[in-house]
């Protein structure tokens, strides 16, 4: 098999500017540079990790841990400062669902708007668009403006079109706990179909319990450093303790 | 080393430029059609309003220059501008055009900030999105601009058409490299977009769209005109008076001397120059996007 995704010795360092305008950084360098402008902390430090097409990877770890860091220099939106990223293939993200939704637009339009923001050509929504619309149960809504959609009708359409997206490598963060029971149930099977076709997924997520029924490796992050690497069930545990 | 579903490892977040562009044309049209759908949204007259206020400032500013002030000839000011009202709307479209793209393009970075922290897209789109909505907001304008043209017994040859066409890319490229490179600045410094609103309101009036370029050569001098023609807004301008107001004319007036051989091409290298620039300030600036937002 070949790798999907190659992390080397990625570090970050996030820079927590204080301020946003010209004047207080020029009043900063007039009074001699005196004081901090910028507090700096390392959100990843020194992270490699090799990731086999098919595999499915959960990233666990604490708030802060540097678990959302990770997945976004995967997926492109964060570059490293050292080290280096590659990926195979086509990458997309279910990162924090409905990031390209245009509340005034209707349903069938933001379906257009986001899966060409996920990377798919009109060609294919073109194709996908009845399967889209038929997985998220949106029906007869589906040209009403999404602003009047339920919480759980919102997140149900934007699921349906980024899993429609059909990337080789599907990043997950921490979507799956929204959503009503029974949906919740069909975009896991969703999920877990997808990983048996040989996708390789990565997951952050913080209910436990469902990372280790879709995935099979668990990384634990701690203060950007790996922790562990290795089977999920001792991610897990080492987590939980 | 052999699986059938991939290709080759790539970078993932490394942008390639204008280049992005051309593959994500279709993600292009969507975000322009989702700011026309956009834009007027929950108002009664809808894509109107894009007559209306042109219409309106045009009325404000005819009446106030043109009457108020004597720019307009007439048989008690023989110096005027003949046909002022045309020569005045053929610069305030294109001004209007320049300042509503610049304007857009410079907030747009930080507007789709949402977007650009959690997935990656060539972010060169938004910016030109935003100059791509402008141009067509800039069309009814046109339109109303030709139909006032055509009352006062316009008769354009080809080479004045093709003079507009000159115009309107000039502008359209200095707007697309200022907005790409105030668009970039502006996420880290929000100043950024009130230095964009003051050099609008300078750029109105540093070209000759209400006065005539000969006052402004009077007072001047040839050193200074110089520099008040290397204006690539000047020289959009003075195209677009070339192209919809002389032919209106007798032929009388004067045109800016070498305006074909010397300022047009002048004009359109420091348009490329100002996109190129822009472009690559926004490459070295894209980078850490996500994390400034």
């Amino acid at each position: 098999m070949a790798s999907a995704i190659e992390v080397s010795n990625v570090s970050k360092e996030f820079v927590l500017r204080h301020t946003r305008s010209i004047k207080e950084a020029v009043v900063w360098l007039v009074k001699g540079r005196k004081g901090d402008l910028s507090k700096k902390f390392h959100a990843l430090k020194d992270v490699s990790l090799m990731v086999e097409t098919g595999e499915t990877v959960a990233l666990l770890g604490l708030n802060g841990s540097g678990k959302s860091t990770l997945l976004k220099h995967i997926s492109g939106v964060m570059l490293p400062d050292s080290g280096s990223v590659y990926t195979r293939g086509r990458v997309a993200g279910l990162i924090e669902v409905g990031a390209g939704f245009h509340p005034d637009l209707s349903g069938r339009d933001n379906v257009y708007l986001n899966g060409a923001i996920l990377g798919m050509t009109e060609k294919q929504i073109n194709e996908r668009f009845d399967a889209i619309v038929e997985f998220s149960e949106i029906g007869e809504f589906i040209d009403t403006e999404v602003k009047f959609y339920s919480s759980g009708m919102y997140l149900r359409l934007a699921f349906s079109v980024a899993v429609h997206t059909d990337p080789e490598v599907f990043l997950i963060d921490e979507i799956l706990a929204v959503g009503d029971e029974p949906f919740q149930r069909k975009c896991i099977a969703k999920i877990q179909e997808l990983a048996e076709k040989g996708k390789t997924l990565v997951v952050v997520s913080h209910d436990l319990d469902l990372v280790s029924r879709i995935c099979a490796r668990g990384v634990l992050l701690e203060h950007g450093n790996v922790m562990f690497d290795g089977p999920i069930s001792e991610a897990v545990t080492r987590l939980r303790n | 080393m052999t699986t059938t579903i991939s290709g080759e490892l790539t970078r993932p977040g490394l942008g390639g430029g204008f280049r992005d562009l051309r593959q994500s044309s279709f993600l292009l049209k969507l975000l322009v059609r989702k700011e026309l759908k956009v834009r007027y949204r929950g108002s009664v007259l809808g894509l109107l309003w894009s007559y209306v206020k042109p219409g309106v400032q045009f009325v404000v500013f005819y009446v106030a220059l043109g009457v108020f002030m004597g720019l307009e000839r007439s048989a008690r000011n023989p110096d005027g501008l003949s046909n002022y009202a045309v020569y005045l709307f053929s610069g305030i479209v294109l001004i209007n055009f320049f300042s509503e793209a610049l304007g857009n393009s410079a907030r747009s970075i930080v507007n789709n900030g949402n977007l650009i922290k959690k997935i990656y897209l060539p972010r060169e789109l938004f910016p030109v999105a935003s100059v791509w909505v402008s141009a067509v907001h800039f069309f009814p304008q046109l339109v109303v601009l030709v139909i006032g043209c055509l009352f006062a017994g316009w008769h354009p040859d080809m080479f004045q058409l093709l003079a507009a066409v000159g115009g309107f890319a000039i502008v359209g490229f200095l707007a697309t490299g200022l907005g790409l490179l105030f668009g970039a600045a502006n996420v880290y410094f929000r100043d950024s977009e009130n230095l964009v609103d003051m050099l609008l309101m300078v750029a109105t009036w540093a070209s000759p769209v209400m006065y005539s370029w000969t006052m402004v050569q009077a007072k001047l001098g040839p050193v200074f005109f110089a520099i008040y023609q290397a204006n690539p807004i000047t020289v959009g301008v003075e195209l677009f008076h070339y192209a919809f107001w002389y032919p209106t004319t007798d032929g009388s007036a004067a045109m800016p001397p070498n305006l074909f051989s010397l300022w047009l091409p002048i004009g359109l290298v420091i348009s490329l120059v100002v996109l190129v620039l822009g472009q690559l300030t926004f490459r070295r600036l894209e980078g850490r996007f996500a994390q400034e937002l």
